[in-house]
């Protein structure tokens, strides 16, 4: 067992041929997640004839990414331009809704007592279980007999409906917030609405940010209630209006080889520009994200 | 992608439903008891919550129940679907998928969260998470989109690897019978990066001691990890099981945007939420509709109850 005694850090398999299976396998992963993303940013910056022809992880030109670039803003008079607005539009509203309504609700269930709040705590957990395209149809059924069917309010209102970021203000306020602050402000002379603002509230902002974080990606990654509740293509979000573009494309599509046809490579770069802004906040937010979802796994 | 509130939270929780139950008091500490805050605080997710969660429901079975014109219809809608000849097709697409699906989930993320965790230099171990998890961004249509690139032989990255196993067009790689698992692949990449990071928080959580004690007993690296810490993960493959089964049921996006890339070789009633889509919008029957919403809510919950029961996920350890 001189391995064994030898290796201080963890290490799982003792034995080299044990570690270059583990190594290859984990490196078979890596390729396996980073492949098709690598290709995907260089394809953009290639025509469609080198996107075929040339090896497919050579580099292209910065001309040939201008031009896709334009093909994919000009589609349509710009419909691309007015998918990201509605995408933008319809993401932060919901998620302002959201924190407004689960911050507030999370500190209740976990702090105050009322009639009802353990009924509120299981609905939630039930409704959490629930996929959330389960109830598409029936939420387009509904909002159809009052009326709002194609507009905004018809995606806004049900994806503010996050029982999840409540669960986790929940969690967070009955076992992160030491009572006797609370306590203390009290005594201080705070009302109860003055505790949450201006004493519970700022202690909890990882799990604000956490909970708009998810609000955020989930909202703009939402398909089947937007392609649902908007008829029109002018209130289509980025993710639905992805379809009008795959439609357009010859090479998935041979009978739309029309004039506003759109090539592979614009369809690549209408698939990276539909992901930005949440790339965006995901490479920005790594580092506390990981922090956030392993919360659980660091014990004091 | 849906994230893990933590071992310890779901303890905390079952905990306390206990607690009110067999005593029937208050949890100590509850500061602001009695003041109407509470409610106001609460109000707007309560409305949020009838208006999204119990009326669509509600109205779900409504109308499963009754006929286009309203009136009663007992079981009528529920065999009308049923009798429907996409029926038993699009559920067995569905079960297919979700079976390779959840073992591949299961298996792979098991698996590559303990090698990830056995690894001792740092930045490796972060970096490895980190390309897991970067798929994450892309999910919807805008994962499918990519994956219908990699799969198409003419443009594919890894064109080399589709002939070499015999696929030389797109249309031979979408072949029905391959379809469950090119859809249990997308949602793999998508997904399962989140997931390796949950079991990885899991398994820091394993005390060290425990290990070293399992160890200094002659324990090897396979043993401790089949043992120990597998076994410690159970409620965590519990939760995973039911959020993925739940959400894997409702598949529509994958073979909606195949499907119309394909030029319906791939049909677009191929699964459930398909289906009712089709009676909803196309044939203009939403009893039809809300029937199969129905059958795949009931379905999901009861996965879900199972998947909760069997697990332990909200017992205390």
């Amino acid at each position: 067992m001189a391995a064994l005694s030898a290796e201080r850090r963890r290490s799982s398999l003792s034995g080299w041929s044990g570690r270059s299976i583990i190594g290859v396998l984990l490196v078979v992963f890596v390729l396996f997640f980073a492949v098709p993303i690598v290709w995907l940013l260089l394809a953009v910056t290639k025509s469609s004839k080198t996107l075929v022809v040339a090896h497919p992880f050579s580099p292209g030109s910065w001309s040939a990414f201008v031009a896709n670039w334009h093909q994919l803003f000009d589609f349509q008079d710009g419909a691309v331009t007015t998918w990201i607005g509605n995408s933008a539009l319809y993401a932060i509203g919901a998620l302002v809704i959201t924190l407004l309504v689960s911050i507030p609700a999370g500190y209740a269930l976990a702090l105050t007592e009322f009639k009802l709040r353990q009924a509120l705590l299981v609905l939630t957990l039930v409704v959490m279980l629930i996929p959330s395209t389960a109830l598409v149809l029936p939420i387009f059924l509904e909002l159809n007999s009052v009326g709002l069917i194609g507009s905004p309010l018809s995606v806004i209102l049900p994806m503010s409906f996050f029982p999840f970021g409540v669960y986790l203000t929940y969690i967070y306020f009955s076992t992160s917030i030491p009572r006797d602050i609370l306590a203390a402000a009290r005594i201080d002379g705070c009302n109860g609405f003055q505790v949450f603002t201006r004493v519970a509230l700022p202690l909890a902002a990882p799990i604000v940010a956490l909970v708009a974080f998810f609000s955020f990606v989930q909202n703009w990654n939402n398909f089947f209630l937007p392609f649902v509740m908007l008829p029109s293509s002018d209130g289509y979000p980025i993710q639905v209006g992805l379809t009008s573009l795959l439609a357009a494309t010859p090479a998935f599509n041979p009978s739309s080889a029309g004039s506003d046809s759109v090539q592979l490579p614009t369809l690549a770069l209408g698939t990276i520009v539909s992901i930005l802004p949440v790339l965006i906040v995901f490479l920005f937010s790594q580092r506390f994200l990981v922090a956030g979802m392993t919360a659980g796994g660091t014990k004091e | 992608m849906t994230l893990a509130p933590s071992s310890d939270q779901l303890t905390v929780d079952a905990s306390r439903g206990r607690r009110s139950r067999r005593g029937g008091g208050k949890p100590a500490g509850r500061a602001s008891a009695r003041s109407p805050i509470g409610y106001v605080f609460v109000s707007p997710y309560a409305l949020l919550t009838i208006a999204f969660g119990i009326v669509p429901s509600l109205y779900a079975v409504l109308l499963a129940f009754t006929n286009a014109d309203g009136g009663f219809a007992g079981f009528d809608n529920f065999t009308k679907v049923i009798d429907d000849f996409r029926f038993w097709p699009a559920v067995f697409h569905v079960t297919i998928y979700l079976v390779i699906w959840l073992l591949g989930l299961v298996v792979f993320v098991v698996g590559l969260a303990l090698m990830v965790h056995a690894i001792g230099v740092r930045w490796v171990s972060t970096t490895l998470r980190f390309v897991y998890y970067l798929p994450g961004a892309l999910a919807g249509a805008s994962s499918i989109l990519l994956w219908l690139f990699v799969l198409d032989p003419t443009a594919s990255p890894v064109s080399g690897l589709l002939s070499a196993m015999g696929f030389d067009s797109f249309v031979q790689v979408i072949q029905p019978g391959n379809l469950p698992a090119i859809f249990a692949i997308i949602a793999f990449w998508t997904g399962a990066g989140g997931w390796i990071i949950i079991m990885y928080g899991a398994l820091n959580n394993i005390s060290t001691e425990v290990i070293e004690a399992a160890r200094i007993d002659g324990a090897n690296a396979v043993q401790i990890a089949l043992r120990i810490q597998l076994p410690m993960l159970r409620k965590w493959v519990a939760y995973m099981g039911v959020m993925s089964l739940a959400a894997g049921t409702q598949l529509f996006v994958e073979p909606q945007l195949l499907s119309q890339a394909s030029n319906a070789v791939v049909p677009n009633d191929y699964s459930l939420n398909q289906l009712a889509y089709q009676y909803a919008f196309q044939q203009n029957d939403f009893n039809g509709a809300a029937a199969i919403s129905l059958i795949l809510l009931v379905v999901a919950l009861l996965l879900s109850w199972v998947f909760v029961t069997r697990g332990g996920l909200f017992e205390k350890e």
